[in-house]
């Protein structure tokens, strides 16, 4: 039994959603945002995995837990850049030169 | 894994593995283990993004200097063309889940033409970088006074690039594999889950680049 076969036009959907994406994250890249622009070039990112991982991953319409093993792999690496930013965010705080 | 075509019939259950009770579990079985692996992909480049992160924010003025050495017409173009593959291997899947097996062998050698195309692209920027000397090593060369910040800002950019081209080198491979498979027939909508894990990798090396280019080519261009 074929599970849950997405329409083609789907597929060129998120398609043309990804390439028009493609052209707003070049096209934000120059505008002066200050350091929002990373945040900005991010979020867009985000956006565009997102669409990947639900269409043309099949997670939409996939067993439940397929979304709980990708979003605790997204845990940890959240974890990870969190703990090194604690870590070289306040590595200055001592005073102790060279640290 | 061996396969008959169409259903019913005798052996109309050769291609379940005696361990599943049904096709439905055996698929997301499939599923969920190509997942767990890609998650351990996840974590493999995490780390790079990581280093990526503590070093450009030590440096910010190095990395978009860096970042001006890359050349944003061939990123892109090569954005697009790996997210074309992506559809076009989406495409190849979906022929796999509806049975037609020959359309799907087509698309996916549309993958490998699309994945062979980034890599020569992104050979030429390679050459580039070795001729303009900003290779890291002891032949790097960048006027400046950052200059040693600036080869860092190369080193996480061809530690990066290359281990997302190793990926699509086998990517590329895999995809090879899997077309001689679809064109003999060997997917059916029953069992097509070696084709839906290998269009999960492909993928996966997408999310990749989605994410790498914005980060590498496009910093503070205004």
């Amino acid at each position: 039994m074929p599970a849950h076969v997405q329409p083609v036009r789907v597929y060129f959907g998120v398609f043309a959603a990804l390439m028009a994406l493609t052209a707003l994250t070049v096209g934000a890249a120059f505008v002066n945002l200050g350091p929002a622009n990373t945040f900005v070039a991010l979020a867009i990112a985000v956006v565009k995995s997102t669409l990947v991982i639900l269409y043309f991953m099949h997670v939409k319409g996939n067993t439940k837990l397929v979304p709980v093993v990708i979003l605790s792999g997204v845990f940890f690496l959240l974890l990870l850049f969190l703990l090194l930013a604690a870590d070289y965010g306040t590595r200055g705080w001592l005073g102790v030169p060279g640290r | 894994m061996s396969e008959g075509h169409g259903s019913g019939g005798h052996g109309a259950r050769a291609d379940l593995a005696h361990h599943f009770d049904s096709y439905e579990q055996q698929k997301d079985t499939a599923t969920l283990g190509m997942w767990t692996f890609l998650v351990t992909e996840i974590l493999f480049f995490g780390g790079l993004f990581a280093a990526y992160g503590v070093y450009r924010a030590s440096f910010p003025a190095a990395f978009r200097a860096g970042s001006h050495e890359l050349d944003i017409a061939l990123g892109g173009f090569n954005t697009v063309v790996l997210i074309a593959s992506s559809l076009t291997m989406a495409l190849a899947v979906r022929g796999g889940q509806t049975g037609k097996g020959k359309l799907a062998a087509a698309l996916l050698g549309l993958t490998m033409v699309l994945g062979t195309v980034f890599l020569v692209v992104k050979g030429f920027e390679y050459h580039h970088k070795f001729v303009e000397h900003h290779v890291p090593g002891p032949t790097f060369h960048f006027e400046g006074p950052e200059a040693n910040h600036v080869q860092m800002f190369f080193v996480l950019y061809f530690a990066l690039t290359s281990l997302h081209a190793l990926h699509m080198v086998i990517g590329i491979l895999l995809v090879g594999y899997v077309a001689k498979r679809a064109w003999s027939g060997a997917y059916t909508p029953r069992n097509y889950n070696f084709l839906e894990g290998t269009g999960l990798y492909w993928h996966f090396v997408d999310l990749v680049w989605i994410f790498l280019f914005p980060l590498l080519y496009l910093i503070g261009r205004h």
